[in-house]
């Protein structure tokens, strides 16, 4: 017994090591994935684009039809690099609902008009509840929620080009 | 020339150090008298000398900003203040890996110049192994990390050091922390040498003690600096985060913490010997694991700086070889210590027991925490830990060790009895109780925060009672020491609580001239306009505030450096008697409004007074310690003159 526990430090630090050697042999994913994959949208009741605009909530997402659920903002440049790959989906037919990261309401509507506007609504998140709830860690993201209102896919980073079809798949399949 | 210079004097302290490690190895073996056997000594003692050579050429060529030299070319940059172009010096891998060996050789030289107390072959066998875990470095530092490396031809400019560490508090931050690092090395020779000789007595602890008490106040003051640094560089409010490297910097204080107090059982009562053997094993192996966690980038983290997969393999490889081998040899050796003293439950050694088990639960909790994503990863799962784990679950066991320190610096060594102690214990349990429901009456306090204030305020008391019926003047100074290192924890524990309970925080968006009420204050936006610095342009907010007594301006600024181009906040603070108040200006918003982020947090700064309280404690044991091995040396001089002038009559 007495020499079981003289051994055990040493066993404790092969584990370490064990662990620490597989680890450095790993390939770094430098991506934080959501966990709410698989997941309902949570529940959510956001102001819209401006403050005339019609409320945006999670009810919308229940209605049958499968969205995108874009994470941007105004002030964030890739947001600027991917808008006319959002405008492409939406021309292929994709609804897509833009939430706005601590953003305000004149730097929306330019945005929308200089880049395009590819929302079917557009909501406001000024304190990032929404995209926390969604396990975003970052702008831009993108999201499909299929006609359940269950979130299927999590697309980090702005959309390239070379993105577009796979996100289209993607969505097509979540009908 | 400087830079050859300064990779010679390396080379040829490496070559020492060689000699070092094989002339005590064979002293060790019995050939202590042979012309190579008796090596050691003077072996560390020249290295020391040439390291200090090595590092004073890099600080050279970082001072005149010598671009033919590779490192500097890739972290410095003339128009960087002199103070900053010399701490770049160890602001990167392979200038801060050279301080490390140069503090490591220093430490060297010191336990060879006067450490007389224990026996040739004890010593020996701690210089062979301080000399073994020097070699590693000395091997990473000329095989993969060639600080003096040229660069050819020259660069035209330098990239600069990260803004984030042009600071003063992380000019001192990495030294510090070395210190402390390398104290423990030395411990840890101790230890090897102790296991080696089988010598494990209160000698050994005497001998350990210094190292470990300086090694344990570095630590303090370096996550103390750290911690601060954090808090306003970073400009998140936090002091701290229980992120990876702050961790890896916390799990070395808690092995030295408890070490120390290992070592003080070990030294009075001649018990705790295999505990404490093992502890100086886990307080090195600690600081090996910080470094490879830090370094390595396995773990994602604020602070990652200095990242490479493949020198965390190197660093993988010594943590192999170092502490492997120790704990190796501790399971074959351990068993045949002689075992220590015996003691009661109720007395001074059950005491600092249980302290021992707590802080060793503690560590387990950080340790298990900082390890777990990368356990929960190679299984698939990505999780991040943080405060909701870390704050109940350390707080289990940080909870019965405060209530056991409030009462066990007054036990008796060897047995006591709680009835001697109950009118001290008395006065405790009331302050406890009284506090506690003054604070769940009045105030909005947490759980976590209440429970804390109530002990900061019992142990503020507490820490003093151990001079209870003693004549001031006598009271030894190492007793001095540990109690005002408690008293600095209770001021750091009231700081921490009171942040936690009391901060108030403001996020706003404001236009100039527009007011907002931060806790017992008004802050008025009055302009945002751009300064300039000598490396770094930035735009200023000037904020009024007024209230309580208060009218000032506070000036954050969002400061851009030009080389390298980064942006960082710089948090203004105002800082007062009973708080501070901190302000960060964040982006514009484009509508003329700028984002404000304010917080009041009343009486923050005791958490780093506390902890300077704490460390100046540890310097005052150490010179007691000193003075009174000193003095015991001189007794027992004293002793034997007189014997011998007896014999001679």
């Amino acid at each position: 017994m007495k020499r079981l526990w003289l051994i055990l430090p040493f066993a404790l630090l092969v584990l370490f090591l064990g662990l620490a050697t597989y680890q450095l042999t790993q390939p770094k994913d430098e991506f934080v994935r959501s966990t709410m994959i698989g997941k309902p949208l949570p529940a959510f009741d956001l102001p819209g684009a401006t403050d005339e605009a019609p409320r945006v909530a999670s009810g919308m997402f229940a209605d049958g039809k499968p969205r995108l659920l874009n994470v941007w903002a105004t002030w964030c440049v890739p947001c600027i690099a991917e808008a006319p790959q959002l405008m492409e989906l939406a021309d292929r037919g994709v609804p897509i609902v833009g939430v706005a990261i601590r953003d305000e309401p004149e730097a929306i509507a330019k945005f929308l008009e200089t880049y395009g506007d590819p929302y079917e609504a557009v909501a406001r998140d000024d304190i990032a509840e929404l995209q926390l709830a969604v396990g975003s860690s970052g702008v831009p993201e993108t999201f499909v929620i299929d006609g359940k209102g269950v979130i299927r896919y999590q697309h980090i980073g702005d959309i390239r080009e070379s993105d577009v079809d796979a996100l289209y798949a993607e969505w097509e399949q979540a009908q | 020339m400087i830079a050859e210079l300064g990779l010679a004097a390396l080379w040829l302290a490496a070559g020492l150090c060689v000699l070092q490690f094989v002339s005590g190895a064979i002293g060790v073996g019995g050939g202590a008298d042979s012309a190579v056997g008796a090596l050691a000594r003077p072996a560390a003692i020249v290295q020391s000398l040439l390291l200090v050579i090595s590092f004073a050429c890099l600080l050279r060529v970082f001072a005149v900003t010598d671009f033919s030299v590779a490192l500097v070319a890739a972290n410095s940059n003339p128009d960087k203040p002199l103070i900053y172009r010399i701490s770049g010096a160890w602001g990167n891998h392979e200038g801060s890996m050279l301080l490390w060996v140069t503090i490591l050789g220093l430490c060297s030289a010191l336990v060879a110049l006067f450490e007389k107390r224990m026996d040739d072959r004890f010593m020996k066998a701690a210089l062979a192994a301080q000399g073994f875990v020097a070699l590693g470095f000395f091997g990473f530092l000329l095989l993969s990390s060639n600080p003096f490396a040229r660069l050819d031809p020259p660069a035209e400019i330098g990239a600069g050091l990260n803004p984030l560490l042009q600071d003063i508090g992380l000019a001192m931050h990495p030294p510090t922390l070395y210190l402390g690092y390398v104290g423990l090395s030395v411990a840890f020779s101790f230890v090897v040498a102790a296991l080696i000789t089988r010598q494990a007595g209160p000698e050994l602890a005497r001998v350990m003690r210094p190292w470990v008490l300086a090694a344990w106040v570095a630590l303090t003051l370096g996550i103390a600096a750290g911690s601060y640094w954090a808090y306003y560089e970073l400009g998140w409010g936090g002091w701290w985060f229980w992120d990876p490297v702050e961790n890896a910097s916390l799990m070395p204080w808690l092995a030295a913490t408890a070490l120390l107090h290992s070592v003080s059982v070990l030294a009075a009562r001649d018990a705790l010997r295999t505990w404490t053997i093992l502890l100086g094993v886990v307080a090195f192996s600690m600081s090996m694991v910080g470094t490879f966690l830090v370094r390595s980038g396995i773990l994602t983290s604020v602070h990652a700086f200095a990242v490479d997969p493949e020198r965390g393999a190197f660093i993988l490889v010594l943590l192999t070889i170092y502490i492997g081998g120790a704990f190796a040899l501790f399971a074959l050796r351990a068993g045949s210590l002689a075992e220590g003293k015996r003691f009661a439950m109720v007395s001074r050694e059950g005491a600092l027991v249980v302290n021992n088990v707590m802080l060793s639960a503690i560590l387990a909790v950080v340790l298990l925490g900082t390890l777990y994503p990368l356990l929960a990863e190679a299984f698939g799962t990505r999780v991040s830990i943080g405060p909701p784990y870390y704050n109940p679950v350390t707080a289990i066991f940080a909870v019965p060790m405060f209530l056991v320190l409030l009462i066990g610096p007054l036990l008796r060594w060897k047995r006591d009895s709680l009835s001697r102690v109950a009118v001290p214990l008395a006065i405790v349990c009331a302050i406890l109780a009284g506090s506690v429901s003054v604070l769940v009456l009045f105030t909005g306090a947490g759980v976590l925060a209440t429970i804390g204030l109530a002990l900061a305020a019992a142990l503020a008391l507490a820490s003093w009672l151990p001079l209870r019926g003693r004549q001031l003047r006598r009271v030894p100074l190492a007793l001095w020491g540990s109690m005002l290192a408690h008293f600095g924890l209770a001021v750091s524990l009231c700081g921490m609580a009171s942040e936690s309970a009391f901060s108030v925080e403001r996020l706003v968006a404001v236009r100039t001239g527009d007011q907002v009420e931060i806790g017992p204050f008004l802050a008025r936006l009055e302009s945002v306009e751009p300064v300039a610095g000598p490396n770094w342009t930035a735009l200023e907010g000037k904020i009024a505030v007024t209230g309580n007594g208060v009218d000032t301006l506070l000036r954050p600024q969002a400061r851009y450096f030009t080389q390298p181009f980064q942006g960082t906040s710089e948090a203004a603070l105002l800082t007062l008697w009973n708080g501070q108040l901190y302000g960060i200006l964040g982006e514009a918003a484009g509508d003329g409004r700028w984002q404000l982020r304010l917080w009041w947090k009343p009486f923050v700064t005791l958490i780093w007074y506390g902890g300077i309280l704490i460390a100046l404690g540890g310097v005052l044991s150490i010179f007691g310690h000193l003075r009174s091995s000193v003095r015991r040396r001189k007794i027992r001089e004293e002793f034997a003159r007189r014997r011998a002038e007896r014999d001679a009559a």
